[in-house]
């Protein structure tokens, strides 16, 4: 149980901790106007709420989320030490299931695999480093429609910085995005140039992280969408660009299709081209023929989470937020099978990273809360939608599913950037974080 | 001694059981010398300390070794703490079941099943019965074996399917095997062999790929003929209707005859008009499966190890995991208690957890990928009982496009996708009236 502390510490920690990152960021003038721009308040008064620990013995591993107002309220992580001593007693009892009759991936993630992660997780991943490197970031909670959304926001040193909201998807998380900040937010300590700059906001899907999670049907990705345009708005932007893959590719693009104020265009590592446009007279071409395979392939082979996720979430919730294992392993399956690796996914991805995003899910029990997100818009929402604000594309060719151009001319009508990034996969920022910042430069060089 | 246990074991149970003269000429017929010196082999805990007590089963051989079921205290404390222990999502932002079990409703079933459930009393019900395991292609096969004390009794082999198991059946047995204390006449009774199929209950879990329906097929025929068995029948569900309609096909030596309570009639093409209206009511009531049902279904199918590494972990995710399924699919009246009980359910339930088999029973979907509602053409005689809780109600002119000797059809008032757990009179009515014709 942590006690906030007095307004005046917490606001000169909170500066200290912005001021302590690698990257430069807004100095407190600017900080103090944005505030004022957004017309919260409460902003500076309010003090840093850590998670607190609920009362009870029984329930001291449980996180409760501060409450939230409308005001932008600075936030950090901490999660208690019961709760962490809680993921360790479980990992040490687990119950494991027969070794089966694949040793390889085929069946799910094979056992040998699965245990050497679970004994890493165990004895050696320590999640105190992680906490370290978010509280290291300016992190706040707002109210959005009712929901409490959390978000890091990093302003650049430089005046002209172009803001981007980046959302992440499932089964990935804020983490995905952390190696990118420095070198979006300044640019000129790593090898760009000042007008390269951006503003980044990088919130936590609803039902995700230190999100609320949703108390009510309804959160489709339309709605995430407004709520994202409702904090770009409250941070005092008003023209701004919105990035996403995965189902952040859906809000972001959901974003431009309600043509969100301030908008002023997107960039995707994962176009919602599916179902595809009809077939030209002649029939799909090669290429489009490779595309359609990949999508037979996910619906065929690689969907059965998405199916079980849009269907009964609450079902497979139960066995996820019992079972530190099980949730490790649902998510440790799509590093596997959806990043850029000949295998194993620690060449791609490294291990602590993939255990920072697992145990994000665990301690914040958001199993069935995320995959709730599949519930309200796998079906409905997550498809192909005409946009007509501009679009920039980069397809990482380790991805599951890499479209053709084609499609992409198809379906937006201002497509102004498309690139093929040879290496990397579905979690581009978090494989590739290099090759995916010069992609943002170089797709929103001709928007600033 | 254990001989004498085992036989008073048998001839303990209230359903009389082939005399022991009838018992020993059997074995004999089956050539299998160590039948009669087997003991019963408890199930043995492997425990390190802080670990999960393992269950091992004994060695199968080419004998059919009688079995009893003695679950160790330790798998059971161990239950116990991992429920008093669960960690629980939020709650549904529903009023209702569509996104899978409310959370109030499963603290119910697992508070009940913490404090009140009694696994000993399952145990007994099945020690109650003759089980045993036999080698077959490889794995070994657990199955309660119940005999007839009727001379002409038809033997028939009753398979479960997913998520059910050997407990969906044994209010049918008695019935089946003694059928003039049950309502019926001498002329009903059959021989009943209930095995466990592969990587479910008691039977081995496969280490090899390539346990499909058809392969269980034949094992199941090679179990009848290991038995004795010259001329039988055999019915099932949901996967045994799977491993039965394999076996309608296999048409192996003795198989006389099939009965479904889930038959796969689709044609290879549905017409797109001209449908009968049970026709489109089949057809929509698969795509609404399809579309809304077929999650679990799916994920067995692609990763049944990453989800089974979850369930094997948490009994509550476990019982989420089948309770969903007893309430999407059995005829209840909003209350799923009022189709099964929570013992019975939780017989089930504590059978998946304490053999630690949701990896293992889920690898059937992987290992009959694709499956359709196409079951196929069979000649041999077929019999269909439809209860109105199926997940969709088979109609009957496809039935007879399938079968070219449909020698039974009857659709039931009451009853859904467990017919023998949920209506176990009714079940037995349809056996006795389907293969009434086929008594010699």
């Amino acid at each position: 149980m942590k006690f906030p502390r007095t307004e005046e510490q917490s606001m000169n920690n909170d500066l200290e901790n912005r001021t302590g990152v690698p990257t430069p960021l807004t100095s407190r003038r600017t900080f103090i106007r944005a505030a004022a721009a957004a017309s919260g308040a409460g902003i500076l008064s309010a003090g840093l709420a850590p998670i607190s620990a609920s009362g009870s013995a029984e329930k001291d591993t449980q996180i409760v989320l501060p409450t939230t107002t409308k005001d932008v309220t600075p936030f950090k992580v901490h999660v208690p030490q019961a709760a962490l001593d809680d993921l360790k007693g479980r990992l040490a009892t687990v119950r494991w299931p027969d070794r089966g009759s694949a040793t390889d991936w085929s069946q799910g993630v094979p056992l040998a695999k699965a245990q050497a992660l679970i004994e890493y997780w165990r004895t050696r991943y320590d999640w105190r480093r992680a906490e370290s490197s978010l509280n290291a970031l300016p992190q706040f909670r707002t109210q959005i429609d009712g929901l409490g959304i959390y978000f890091i926001h990093v302003r650049s040193k430089h005046e002209n910085a172009l803001p981007i909201i980046l959302t992440h998807g499932w089964p990935g998380s804020i983490i995905e995005f952390l190696q990118v900040i420095g070198p979006l937010v300044d640019p000129t300590a790593h090898g760009g140039k000042a007008d390269e700059a951006f503003d980044v906001v990088i919130p936590s899907l609803p039902g995700f992280g230190f999100s609320d999670k949703p108390t009510e049907a309804g959160w489709r990705l339309p709605r995430i969408a407004n709520a994202w345009a409702a904090l770009m708005a409250r941070l005092g932007y008003s023209r701004y660009a919105a990035q996403g893959g995965d189902l952040g590719a859906g809000v972001s693009s959901w974003m431009a299709k309600q043509r969100a104020s301030g908008l002023a265009a997107i960039h995707l590592n994962l176009p919602i081209v599916f179902p595809p446009p009809p077939p030209p007279p002649g029939g799909y071409s090669a290429v489009e023929q490779s595309a359609l395979a990949q999508l037979g392939k996910y619906a065929s082979d690689g969907s059965g989470y998405a199916s079980i996720q849009a269907t009964r979430p609450q079902t497979l919730g139960y066995g996820l937020a019992d079972s530190p294992v099980g949730q490790a392993m649902w998510i440790y399956e799509k590093f596997q099978a959806w990043s850029d690796n000949k295998g194993d996914p620690a060449e791609a991805i490294s291990v602590d990273h993939m255990l920072d995003d697992i145990t994000l899910y665990w301690l914040t029990d958001t199993a069935a809360s995320s995959a709730r997100v599949y519930f309200e818009s796998f079906a409905k929402d997550f498809a192909r939608v005409p946009i007509d604000l501009p679009v920039a594309v980069s397809i990482f060719k380790g991805d599951f599913f890499t479209p053709p151009k084609v499609w992409g001319d198809q379906t937006y009508s201002k497509l102004f950037y498309w690139n093929e990034v040879p290496k990397g996969g579905h979690f581009a920022a978090l494989e590739q974080p290099e090759l995916f910042v010069a992609e943002l430069r170089k797709s929103f060089a001709q928007m600033r | 001694m254990q001989m004498e246990n085992d036989l008073e074991n048998r001839t303990g149970a209230t359903a009389p059981f082939s005399s022991r003269r009838q018992f020993i000429r059997a074995a004999a017929i089956i050539g299998a010398t160590g039948l009669l010196s087997a003991g019963p082999v408890p199930i043995r805990a492997q425990q390190s300390a802080k670990k999960a007590p393992l269950l091992v089963l004994p060695a199968a051989t080419a004998d059919v070794t009688p079995f009893e079921v003695h679950v160790p205290p330790a798998a059971l404390d161990d239950l116990k703490r991992r429920l008093a222990t669960a960690r629980w999502p939020d709650k549904e932002p529903v009023a209702d079941w569509s996104q899978g079990v409310p959370l109030a409703k499963i603290r119910a079933l697992t508070d009940y099943w913490a404090r009140d459930y009694d696994w000993r009393r399952a145990e007994r019900a099945l020690n109650a019965l003759p089980q045993f395991r036999t080698a077959l292609d490889g794995v070994g096969i657990y199955f309660i074996h119940a005999r007839s004390k009727h001379e002409r009794a038809l033997p028939i082999i009753l398979t479960h399917g997913w998520p059910g198991s050997v407990f969906e059946f044994l209010d049918v047995i008695r019935p089946l095997t003694d059928p003039t204390a049950h309502g019926g006449s001498e002329n009903d009774a059959f021989h009943v062999v209930v095995p466990a199929l592969p990587g479910f209950g008691f039977s081995d879990k496969p280490l090899e790929k390539g346990w499909n329906v058809a392969r269980i097929a034949n094992a199941w025929a090679a179990l009848m003929k290991r038995l004795g068995y010259e001329r039988w029948v055999a019915q099932g569900g949901d996967w045994g209707a799977g491993v039965t309609t394999a076996l309608g096909h296999i048409q192996p030596p003795g198989l006389a005859a099939i009965h479904l309570n889930w038959a796969f009639v689709f044609p290879e093409k549905i017409p797109t008009e001209g449908l009968s209206q049970d026709e489109q009511r089949a057809v929509d009531a698969a795509a609404i499966f399809q579309t809304q049902g077929a999650g679990y279904f799916l994920e067995q199918a692609t990763r049944p190890q990453t989800i089974g590494t979850a369930l094997a972990d948490s009994p509550v995710g476990q019982a989420a995991w089948i309770y969903e399924k007893f309430h999407a699919w059995t005829d209840h009246d909003g209350d799923v208690e009022s189709a099964l009980t929570k013992d019975q359910m939780l017989d089930d339930i504590s059978l998946y957890w304490l053999t630690n088999s949701a990896a293992s029973s889920a690898r059937i979907y992987w290992e009959n990928k694709p499956a359709t509602y196409v079951g196929g053409k069979i000649d041999l005689p077929v019999g269909v009982s439809v209860f109105p809780r199926e997940i969709y109600r088979a109609p009957r002119s496809w039935a007879e496009k399938t079968y070219s000797k449909l020698i039974y059809w009857n659709e039931l008032a009451k009853g859904g996708h467990f017919a023998a757990f949920e209506q176990p009179a009714a079940f037995v009515r349809e056996l006795r009236a389907c293969f009434s014709t086929l008594r010699v």
